[in-house]
C-alpha cells in the first residue's frame, strides 16, 4: 500500500486534497486491484483445474471458447453465471441465504491483504499477519455454515454441517504446523517470515531441518481439508450430499461460492509458500547469483500455481475420505505429529541456533 | 502402535504411487475426438440413413414386406402398353411407376433388412449419420419423382400390412 500511496502522490494537486481522501485513497486503489487480482486469479484457476483434471482423465477439456485451448471458457461461465436468475427458495431464510457467500468471499478476499507478493508488493504487512490470517480463514466457516442452515435443505446442512466440523478441526494442527516456523522466526510478520528465508533454496524453511520439512507437509495436507478439496471434500461430496452447502444456491450468489473456493486455494497456497518455499525470494542461492533477477511477485506467484497445481493433481488422485477417516486422520494423525514437529523444532531452536 | 505406525507408512505410500500414476496419465495422449471437426471413421459396414436410388426401383414392394417397424411407404401404378420401355442400370424392366416411395427415418431401427431383398440393389444403407431436423415431419424422406398418370383409388396399391 505504501508504494501505491506514493504513486498516488505523484498525481498534481493531491496533497491538496482533505485528509481523510488522501488517508481512504490508496486502501480503495489497493482493494481494487486486490479484487481484480482474485477474480482474474480465480477464473484463471477454474481453467486450470478444467485442463488439468481433463488431461489427468486422457481427455482434452475446453477446447473451444477464446481459441487456443478454450482460454476463455472461465470468462464465458461467469458472464453465464452473472445473467442467470438469481434463486431464493422459498422456504429459505431470505437475509442469511443473500449474507451467506458474500462472508464467505470476504474471508477469502481478505487474506490476500497479508500476502507477500513481493518486497514492497504486499497491502498490508501487520505485524500479527499470520495470526490475522488464521482468523480470517475460519471467517469462511461461518459463511458455509450459514449457507447450509439458511437453504433449508438437508443436503445442504448436512454439508454445512461436515464442512464447519472439518474446518474447525484441521485449523488446529495446521496452525500448530505454522508455529514451527513462528519458533524459527520469531515473528508472525509475513516480511519477517520471507525476509528470514532469504538467499536461495537451501535457506528455505522446508530443507532447513526436518521439523520444518515435515511441517510443511502436515501444513499442506491440512490447507486442503481448509479449502475442502478432495480428498477431504465432504462438505461438498457431489456423489452423496448434491453439492453440499451450495446445493441451493444459483446464478452470481454460486458464482461467488466458487471464486471463494479457487481463491482460498490461492491463499492457502500462498501461505505455505511464504513460510516454507521462501515466499518471493530466488530460488538460487545467493553465492551465485547475489541480485534478485527476477521480480519478487513473479516469483511468488509461480511458486503459489506450483502448490495449486499438486492441490488439484491431489484432488484427480485420491479418493474421498470417510468422515470418520477424516477425523481420525486430523486428530490421531496430523495432531500428534504437528505436537511433536512443534517440540522438535523448539528442542532445535534453544539448544542449535539453526 | 506399530499398526498404527504402519498404516501412517501406507497412507503417505499410496498417495505419492496415486500421484504417480495420474503424473503419467498427465503425458499420455488424449482419447477426446474433437467431434464437429474430427470424426471417427465409421465400420465398413456401417448401417444410417436409408437411400433410394429411385431411378433403378422397380416398384416391387419387398423391402416394405421386409420392414419390421413398417417405414417405408410404396404406391405404385401399372405402366401402360404404349409408354416406352425403361429397363433399371441391372437391365431389369420396369414394369410399375412408383410414384410414391416413402422412409419414415423415425420409425427405422436401422435393421437393414429392406436391402436384402431388393432385386436391383436399389434400396441402401448409407454412413450419413448426421440428420438432426427441427420438425418431425422432415424425417419422412420422399424419394419418388413421378405422378401418378391415372386417377386410381391409391388403396388398391399400397403395400399390404404387416
Amino acid at each position: 500500500m505504501e508504494s501505491i500511496r506514493q504513486l498516488l502522490e505523484m498525481i498534481p494537486d493531491y496533497r491538496r486534497l482533505p485528509e481523510i481522501i488522501r488517508s481512504l485513497l490508496p486502501m480503495l486503489v489497493s482493494s481494487i486491484i486486490l479484487l481484480a487480482l482474485v477474480a482474474v486469479l480465480a477464473m484463471f484457476l477454474i481453467w486450470l483445474e478444467r485442463k488439468i483434471s481433463a488431461h489427468m482423465q486422457d481427455r482434452l477439456g475446453p477446447m473451444y471458447v477464446g481459441g487456443w485451448h478454450g482460454w476463455a471458457q472461465s470468462i464465458a461461465d461467469a458472464l453465464k453465471l452473472l445473467l442467470k436468475e438469481d434463486i431464493i427458495p422459498a422456504a429459505a431464510d431470505p437475509l442469511l441465504f443473500k449474507m451467506a457467500p458474500a462472508i464467505v468471499f470476504v474471508g477469502a478476499f481478505s487474506a490476500f491483504v497479508v500476502l507477500p507478493f513481493g518486497a514492497a508488493s504486499i497491502v498490508s504487512d501487520l505485524n500479527i499477519g499470520i495470526l490475522y490470517l488464521i482468523a480470517v480463514a475460519s471467517l469462511g466457516v461461518v459463511g458455509i455454515i450459514m449457507a447450509g442452515w439458511a437453504s433449508n435443505n438437508k443436503y445442504a446442512l448436512y454439508g454445512g454441517m461436515r464442512g464447519a466440523a472439518q474446518i474447525v478441526s484441521y485449523e488446529i494442527p495446521a496452525a500448530i504446523a505454522i508455529m514451527t516456523v513462528i519458533i524459527m522466526v520469531g515473528s508472525l510478520s509475513m516480511q519477517d517470515i520471507v525476509n528470514a528465508q532469504k538467499g536461495g533454496i537451501h535457506r528455505w524453511f522446508i530443507f532447513r531441518n526436518p521439523f520444518t520439512f515435515l511441517g510443511f507437509f502436515v501444513y499442506f495436507t491440512c490447507s486442503l481439508a481448509e479449502v475442502n478439496r478432495t480428498p477431504f471434500d465432504i462438505p461438498e461430496a457431489e456423489s452423496e450430499l448434491v453439492a453440499g452447502y451450495h446445493t441451493e444456491y444459483s446464478g452470481m450468489r454460486f458464482a461467488f461460492f466458487f471464486l471463494a473456493e479457487y481463491a482460498n486455494m490461492f491463499v492457502v497456497a500462498g501461505i505455505a509458500t511464504t513460510l516454507f518455499l521462501g515466499g518471493w525470494t530466488q530460488v538460487l542461492p545467493a553465492q551465485w547469483v547475489p541480485r534478485q533477477l527476477v521480480p519478487g511477485p513473479v516469483i511468488f506467484t509461480l511458486k503459489a500455481l506450483l502448490l495449486v497445481f499438486v492441490q488439484m493433481w491431489l484432488r484427480w488422485s485420491l479418493p474421498r475420505l470417510r468422515v470418520d477417516q477424516l477425523m481420525y486422520v486430523c486428530w490421531k494423525v496430523m495432531l500428534p505429529v504437528a505436537l511433536v514437529l512443534v517440540l522438535g523444532v523448539g528442542f532445535l531452536s534453544v539448544y542449535w541456533k539453526g | 502402535m506399530a499398526e498404527y505406525f504402519r498404516d501412517i507408512g501406507r497412507g503417505v505410500v499410496t498417495t505419492f504411487h496415486s500421484m504417480w500414476i495420474t503424473w503419467r496419465h498427465l503425458f499420455t495422449p488424449s482419447v477426446t475426438l474433437q467431434y464437429p471437426t474430427e470424426k471417427m471413421d465409421l465400420p465398413e459396414r456401417a448401417r444410417a440413413r436409408l437411400f433410394n436410388k429411385i431411378e433403378d426401383c422397380i416398384g416391387c414392394g419387398q423391402c416394405v414386406r421386409a420392414c419390421p417397424t413398417d417405414c417405408i411407404h410404396i404406391e405404385t401404378e401399372k405402366r401402360a402398353k404404349d409408354e416406352p420401355e425403361i429397363f433399371a442400370s441391372d437391365g431389369t424392366p420396369i414394369k410399375l411407376r412408383t410414384y410414391v416411395f416413402d422412409i419414415d427415418m423415425t420409425l427405422c431401427c436401422y435393421c437393414s433388412l429392406c436391402t436384402f431383398p431388393c432385386p436391383t440393389h436399389c434400396l441402401v444403407m448409407t454412413k450419413e449419420y448426421e440428420y438432426a431436423v427441427y420438425d418431425k415431419k422432415d424425417h419422412i424422406y420422399h424419394f419418388a419423382v413421378d405422378k401418378p398418370h391415372y386417377a386410381k383409388p391409391a388403396k388398391e396399391h399400397q403395400a399390404p400390412k404387416a
